[in-house]
């Protein structure tokens, strides 16, 4: 059994079923609301919710009995009290790899941490008062820290990514950062002004598991390969029908591994309006569509950054997307073949995925 | 001292509908009920100590301004916008 947590436009969705048929829902929490993001702490089995109401502004919930919907507020998801700016949306929440720690990213380009689980959070001083803050700038969804790539086996190494302040890098838990920016080409800037880029538009980061170094990032135009840790940047876009896109997901047992969904620049829908999932086995050599099970004509969908999601590994990897149509896919064979997870749902902000007993088994 | 009344979960937050608090504007009763009440913090009033978009006050039933001024009989609602989509 998987279990498949969906936030949409309207609330989280919790579905639970067996790759290859439509899952059950079985629990929506948070109507009217906007789910950004949500997670299950792999660690403890503790779900987080990042919603913003469009009354009270944005929050994070935790409910350690998801069936019960006993949902509790976390507290410090904040910026400081009396300053110039109010924090608008928690994009992401990303466990740490010591058995503690959680990180959420949010608008304005902040990062929290939580040593408690999730119940209370306190911001990183050293990203927020960094001094190339003044130029940060926003894209049209924001200036978002949507992207935490921790490092496994070192907890105090970490790769953001920021719309639109590139990529940040930290060997000491967050006390320094540092850009990661050599290589990526940001064709939206005058050429004469690429060199020393500060607003790049970073889409979506993973790093490869079993090869921590290694990092994959989908750009606003161009996916990017990082075998330095985040240093520098190669462009493994050739062979995609589009550089332009927004979520990436890697295999964990396999470094050399990406899938992306790769979107027209002009309108970002899907290319021809044909559903198409994209994988590469060789760093990004190579790339293979797959669509058997996927709208292959009169689909323009939009699949957004956190919205693609794995469960997993190897030649069982489980995959899911969600659309802004309402429509969940997923594949339970690594991506070769899939099917219709769910329908008619709002439209799709986040998709993550947890194979049932997974959780157990990683905290013992 | 004005009355503050609320609704939803701003209710279930301060634990009541209804809270006395001393305060001469609309910016300073709120600032009073999130010290009273710290579960409400940021529900209102966001970190700049502005209240939020979607958030109208009125004081005795007319609407109001974070500089809206107070008196000792007024009462003061908070309630969610006309909005959505």
């Amino acid at each position: 059994m998987t279990e498949v947590l969906v936030g949409t436009r309207k609330g989280l969705f919790a579905l639970d079923g067996q790759p290859g048929s439509t899952f059950d829902i079985t629990a929506r929490f948070f109507e009217g609301e906007t789910v950004d993001y949500a997670m299950r702490d792999p660690r403890t089995g503790r779900v987080l919710a990042a919603v913003t109401s469009p009354f009270y502004g944005p929050r994070i919930w935790y409910t350690d009995d998801l069936a019960a919907g006993a949902w509790e507020a976390s507290r410090g998801v904040a910026l400081p009290k009396g300053g110039d700016a109010a924090l608008r949306r928690i994009w992401v929440i990303a466990p740490a790899d010591d058995g503690a720690t959680l990180w959420a990213g949010g608008d304005p380009g902040v990062l929290f941490e939580s040593r408690d689980g999730g119940a209370t959070w306190e911001l990183n001083r050293a990203l927020w008062e960094h001094a190339t803050r003044p130029q940060w700038r926003p894209d049209s969804g924001g200036l978002s820290v949507h992207s935490i790539a921790p490092w496994p086996g070192h907890p105090e190494r970490l790769a953001l990514g920021i719309s639109a302040a590139g990529i940040w890098l930290t060997d000491d838990g967050g006390a320094t950062w540092r850009h990661g920016n050599d290589g990526i080409v940001a064709d939206y800037l005058p050429e004469e002004t690429r060199a020393n880029a500060i607003d790049l538009c970073v889409h979506h980061l993973e790093r490869a598991p079993a090869r921590p170094e290694r990092l994959f990032m989908q750009f606003h135009g161009g996916v990017y390969r990082s075998d330095d840790a985040g240093g520098t940047w190669t462009d493994i876009a050739a062979g995609l029908p589009s550089d332009f896109g927004f979520p990436v997901v890697v295999d964990p047992a396999d470094p050399d591994s990406a899938y992306v969904i790769p979107v027209t620049t002009h309108d970002r829908v899907v290319p021809d309006g044909r559903v198409l999932v994209w994988e590469t086995r060789d760093a990004g050599a190579t790339w293979t569509p797959h669509g058997d099970g996927l709208p292959h004509e009169d689909a323009y969908l939009q699949v957004l950054r956190q919205a693609f999601a794995g469960t997993g590994e190897g030649p069982e990897l489980e995959l899911y997307f969600g659309a802004n149509s309402g429509e969940v896919f997923g594949s339970g064979d690594a991506g070769r073949t899939w099917f219709e997870v769910a329908r008619r749902l709002p439209p799709i902000a986040s998709v993550r995925a947890d194979r049932r007993g997974q959780c157990a088994m990683l905290a013992k | 001292m004005a009355i503050v009344r609320l609704r939803g979960p701003l209710e279930k937050l301060a634990g009541g509908p209804e809270h006395e608090l001393e305060g001469t504007t609309v910016s300073e009763v709120l600032q009073a009920l999130e010290r009273e009440h710290t579960a409400l913090e940021g529900w209102i009033l966001d970190e700049r100590g502005i209240i939020r978009r979607h958030i109208n006050v009125f004081v005795s039933a007319e609407p109001a301004t974070a500089d809206t001024a107070v008196g000792t009989d007024d009462r003061i609602e908070i309630l969610p916008a006309i909005s959505g989509g």
